[in-house]
């Protein structure tokens, strides 16, 4: 009959009890529905740089739950001593929140740490975040004439996303860096955090 | 050499890549959040989530006999069946179960006790009416259409209705509703 239900209804989501986060569902059902969120994109816009935009505003918003998940997950650790939680400490450094990033969100989200982290050469602001193949890019392929489009922008949403909430302002790009013998080419998440970044991360010393 | 017989649910979940279900929670709630930015009536939300599980099943379902070597089910009993035990099982790690048989036996209930699409969500007023997990509906649609299975209307998630409008909080349970009224078999 309808209605007769065995689990617990919550009058509201917020008092329902947070999950560990170790469910999981098939690469394919994930696979499946990101290519038609990349589908239906396309049929939205008319140009490359206004589709990674719209792909870059889902991962926004992906990556901004997800910092907030991570952090109420890591507070629930009832059981540790308050000095041995990571927990209820926000990260107000830059080295902090990219390590956060590179490591923590990476293990969460794709199931292993980024392959790497780097600091840019060129700019002092600049830092990557490189992976060899990114999870979302696992089954797509580029046709040549979108040019140096990157389903990866989704993922540099999602940094983007935790960047920002975390109160690191940054521009994130991602782009496919050809590798010497390796026929697919490397994905590197490239962060430009903004000036009031920088100033602070100097006054903190 | 005897083929292999059909495998579980579980086994096969077992054997496939996984990925985090948050990422896959997140992932559709920003699909959901815009296609509701962009279409703005619940009902062409609705109808876009319906077809885009339809374009996710056509293709869905070639995995799905690849992986799990079912044999070709005998009535709409057993479709039913397997697609909630094996099907739901092998692609969201859940299993569903089927329910609320109708005399003639063809429309059926398929019940998800935790849907890993609906985690964290809450329907605001503005969206009532909105079928959060229709896309899920489009899915065995599709899946059911290329094995020649064909409902002459789209599914119908109408018992969505009873559940999600009732909480605000959208529940484990998810229903759908399978009217398939000309059966091949």
């Amino acid at each position: 009959m309808i209605g007769a239900s065995k689990i617990k209804q919550y009058s509201n989501v917020l008092e329902k009890p947070l999950s560990k986060g170790k469910q999981e569902v098939s690469l394919s059902a994930f696979a499946f529905l990101f290519s038609e969120l990349v589908q239906y994109n396309q049929t939205q816009v008319d140009n490359i740089a206004e589709l990674e935009r719209r792909l870059e505003d889902a991962g926004y918003a992906v990556g901004a739950r997800c910092l907030e998940l991570l952090c109420h997950r890591e507070k629930c650790v009832m059981f540790m001593p308050f000095w041995l939680s990571q927990g209820n400490r926000r990260e107000t450094r830059l080295l902090g929140i990219l390590s956060f990033v590179h490591s923590t969100v990476w293990k969460v989200l794709f199931g292993k740490v980024a392959d790497s982290l780097e600091k840019g050469t060129e700019h002092e602001d600049e830092y990557m975040i490189s992976e060899k193949e990114l999870l979302v890019n696992r089954f797509i392929s580029i046709p040549k004439d979108m040019g140096t489009f990157n389903c990866g922008a989704f993922v540099a949403g999602i940094v983007r996303g935790v960047l920002d909430s975390a109160g690191f302002p940054a521009v994130v790009t991602a782009h496919f860096v050809p590798m010497e013998g390796q026929q697919r080419p490397r994905t590197t998440i490239l962060i430009k955090f903004a000036e009031e970044v920088l100033r602070r991360e100097a006054r903190l010393g | 050499m005897a083929p292999a017989g059909p495998r579980s649910g579980d086994a096969i979940f077992a054997s496939v890549e996984r990925v985090n279900a948050e990422l896959f929670t997140l992932t559709y709630g920003a699909i959901v959040r815009q296609l509701l930015t962009d279409l703005e009536e619940v009902d062409e939300v609705n109808k876009q989530l319906d077809q885009m599980g339809y374009n996710i099943g056509i293709r869905l379902v070639d995995e799905f006999l690849a992986k799990s070597n079912v044999s070709r089910c005998v009535d709409f009993k057993e479709t039913a069946e397997v697609s909630a035990k094996v099907g739901f099982k092998m692609f969201l790690g859940v299993g569903a179960s089927v329910t609320n048989w109708d005399a003639e036996g063809t429309c059926c209930s398929i019940v998800l006790e935790d849907n890993p699409l609906v985690d964290f969500v809450e329907l605001p007023d503005t969206c009532q009416g909105l079928y959060y997990c229709n896309v899920l509906s489009g899915v065995i649609r599709g899946a059911l259409e290329m094995v020649s299975v064909c409902p002459p209307m789209p599914l119908s998630p109408s018992l969505f209705i009873v559940f999600l409008g009732l909480l605000t909080s959208l529940p484990c349970l998810f229903d759908v509703y399978i009217c398939s009224l000309e059966l091949p078999f």
